[in-house]
């Protein structure tokens, strides 16, 4: 995908304020775990143009995307509020405390594989509704992440069956990103490519460069269009590495070498973007050192607003396991709180 | 305090000598593998990150380099695959011993378990044993993400053809994962993520018994019965309550399936009175059927009905409300007292 044109300056400087932003807010996260802020977090260093380039494609008003507990850059693209996101790493609530209805951002999903299939159910939903049209031109379309190891689960390969099967408008977003905790994609995927897999599905693919932002935002323009048009699914490989542990509890050095994480860093998904505005605009210093300083403001506001971010009251527990609570919960509710003395 | 309490009450091994060491339960559990891969040939070790990696816990630590990756490998990742494997391979005269790597993953291989592993040996009327150990990392307190801190034992002891233990402190997990993997029934091993990094004594030499309960503390007044994590805090509590005077017997039922009723029978015949604590949700959580158990045995002696002390009927919460759900100290002692005010109307 090289001969991907360059987009125009305006889009070229907003995807790169956002890999910035991504990327510091993703730095201070492992900092904030090692500070005691957060238990722990998930990041994404080195999958910001593949987060970034897809998650700027969607249509919030009508697309709808189901994450992994990886796509921070996602939901940062999506505009979604950092700090309700992260909520998720204070341990505050498992699906973080943003409203997925409104954001079109399904909850965080710790699951490998977990949200997969429901991607392709709400685009049936949307090819029913699309019967009697409501939505206007072209369809919502469902993107769903998951990385090389999520392609193992049986469920993948049912929601890709079902999908093509029903031409369900579903675009398939694969984080290839080398490893699966401390496995690596050759040891999960025979062949190495995942999609290699789609055809088998009668499906189309794409495999796009993870690691360049612009070659990303086609691909997923391409198959949110493809998808949109009543054309059914379509998957998207995107090519990437990460850069970090699999978690702030993981331990890289016990199943890669150095070597290969400093190979990696040679394809900088942040530079190369840095690169290119320069190349094409004549980009000087001056922007790149304010979108820093942008970008390390957001930080230290979403560090702000999760350090005063209080824990949710025990009460929430029971709340939300029906819409029609129960009789007993009722009474354990109130057990608890006799016991546990928050009367 | 936790790890204290839990040393002053492990039983007492000093004096027997030369096989006493201080271990983790996930060293414990490490040596247990190793010893197991060494005893029969036929062994297997395989999951998610168990190789290289020795298992995001290590608890699979060093075993591949030292036994070579035909005896423990890596999978792909897919639960419903290594679940579903494990009965092919037991049924070409292996012995597996797959890891979930958390107890939510088991959920997506329950299908297999459930509908093969618990069903090949009654299905084949013998002649196909599913000499498989599956273990898993259970139960919660450790501020983990959504599906890292549940408790399945109720599910799985409900399944025909499934036998379910969980080992308590290092010296039970060290004898009872030996013991589950010579078994040629499936036991689902349920490990209390919680202790994996308590020391403890263990006595590789002598095991004891490893069938059934066993009475983690003697006591008069109360008996609490417990397993997995919970028993070190029944432990916790049995100390706070002798300084009210109050006697608490720890009954660490350890098996979940078969349950030791004449051990359950035994303790409550002579504390007339039971408080099953468990980090599960309380409906149809295993202290129902424990609840039931007693009551058919000790119905006559019985002075209160049973008291269950359990996680809630939601799903196990973030980090941060962790400690409303799971048994705390304050709620085992009001169960102690519900017991032991009851009066008969
Ligand atoms: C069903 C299930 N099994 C196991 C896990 C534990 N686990 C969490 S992430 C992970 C690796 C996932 O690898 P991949 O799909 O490549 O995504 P990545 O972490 O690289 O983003 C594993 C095994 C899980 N969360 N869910
Ligand atoms: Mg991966």
């Amino acid at each position: 995908m090289n001969s991907t044109p360059t987009p125009p300056q305006e889009e070229l400087t907003k995807l790169y304020e956002l890999l910035v932003r991504v990327r510091q807010l993703d730095i201070a996260a492992v900092r904030w775990q090692r500070q005691g802020i957060i238990p722990g977090y998930a990041p994404l260093l080195g999958q910001e143009a593949a987060q970034v380039g897809s998650g700027y494609a969607v249509d919030t008003a009508r697309d709808f995307v189901f994450p992994t507990y990886r796509e921070m850059g996602v939901a940062r693209a999506m505009n979604v509020d950092m700090v309700q996101y992260m909520a998720t790493h204070k341990a505050t609530w498992h699906g973080g405390l943003y409203d997925p209805a409104a954001t079109h951002l399904a909850p965080i999903q710790a699951v490998v594989a977990g949200s997969v299939l429901h991607a392709v159910g709400w685009a049936h939903g949307q090819t029913l509704a699309q019967h009697e049209p409501v939505h206007g031109a072209g369809t919502g379309v469902a993107l769903t992440y998951f990385g090389d190891g999520a392609s193992s689960q049986g469920d993948v390969h049912e929601a890709m069956n079902f999908a093509a099967v029903m031409k369900a408008p579903v675009v398939f977003f694969v984080q290839n990103n080398g490893w699966a905790i401390s496995v690596p994609t050759a040891a999960q995927v025979a062949g190495g490519a995942v999609a290699a897999r789609a055809a088998g599905y009668g499906m189309p693919s794409l495999a796009v460069d993870g690691n360049d932002v612009v070659s990303v935002l086609a691909a997923t323009r391409q198959a949110i269009g493809h998808c949109r048009a009543g054309n059914g699914p379509m998957l998207i490989e995107a090519t990437t590495y990460r850069l970090g542990p699999h978690s702030t509890s993981d331990d890289p050095g016990r199943y890669r070498s150095l070597a290969d994480e400093q190979a990696a860093r040679s394809l900088d998904p942040v530079q190369r973007c840095a690169d290119l505005l320069r190349t094409a605009y004549g980009t000087g210093d001056d922007y790149f050192e304010s979108v820093f300083a942008d970008a390390e403001a957001e930080a230290e506001r979403v560090r702000e607003g999760l350090e005063s971010l209080a824990p949710r009251p025990g009460a929430d527990m029971f709340r939300y396991v029906f819409q029609e609570t129960t009789p007993a919960l009722q009474h354990q509710e109130t057990t608890w709180r006799e016991e546990s003395e928050h009367v | 305090m936790s790890e204290q309490t839990a040393e002053i009450t492990a039983p007492d091994l000093a004096g027997t000598g030369s096989h006493l060491e201080h271990l983790s339960m996930q060293q414990a559990l490490n040596r247990a593998l190793a010893e197991s891969l060494e005893e029969n040939a036929k062994t297997l070790i395989f999951g998610e990150d168990v190789g290289q990696l020795g298992g995001v816990f290590r608890i699979t630590d060093g075993l591949q380099q030292r036994f070579g990756a035909d005896r423990v490998f890596d999978t792909p990742l897919a639960e419903s695959g290594i679940l579903g494997m494990s009965v092919g391979l037991a049924m070409a005269g292996f012995h597996p011993i797959p890891e979930v790597q958390f107890d939510g993953f088991a959920y997506p291989a329950v299908n297999q378990i459930v509908c093969q592993i618990g069903r090949m040996n009654y299905r084949s009327r013998g002649t196909l044993p599913m000499p498989i150990t599956l273990r898993v990392p259970s139960f919660g307190g450790i501020r983990a993400p959504e599906h890292h801190g549940e408790s399945l034992e109720s599910l799985f002891a409900h399944v025909p053809g499934l036998k379910v233990v969980s080992p308590a402190d290092p010296h039970q997990a060290y004898h009872l994962l030996k013991h589950a993997i010579r078994r040629p029934d499936p036991v689902i091993f349920m490990e209390p993520k919680a202790r994996y990094w308590q020391k403890g004594p263990v006595d590789t030499a002598d095991g004891g018994t490893l069938e059934g309960a066993r009475v983690a503390r003697p006591g008069r007044h109360v008996t609490l019965i417990a397993w997995g994590a919970m028993v070190a805090r029944c432990l916790q509590v049995a100390e706070l309550a002798a300084e009210d005077g109050i006697d608490v017997e720890v009954l660490d039922l350890r098996w979940l399936k078969p349950i030791d009723t004449a051990a359950l029978a035994a303790s409550v015949t002579r504390t007339r009175r039971a408080v099953v604590v468990h980090e599960a949700p309380r409906t149809s959580g295993l202290g129902a059927e424990i609840a039931a158990l007693v009551t058919e045995e000790c119905f006559n002696v019985l002075k209160a009905p049973v008291e269950r002390v359990t996680g809630f009927d939601v799903p196990y919460p973030s980090g941060d409300l962790e400690d409303e759900y799971v048994p705390n100290i304050d709620r085992i002692l009001f169960g102690i007292q519900r017991v032991l005010e009851h009066r008969r109307g």
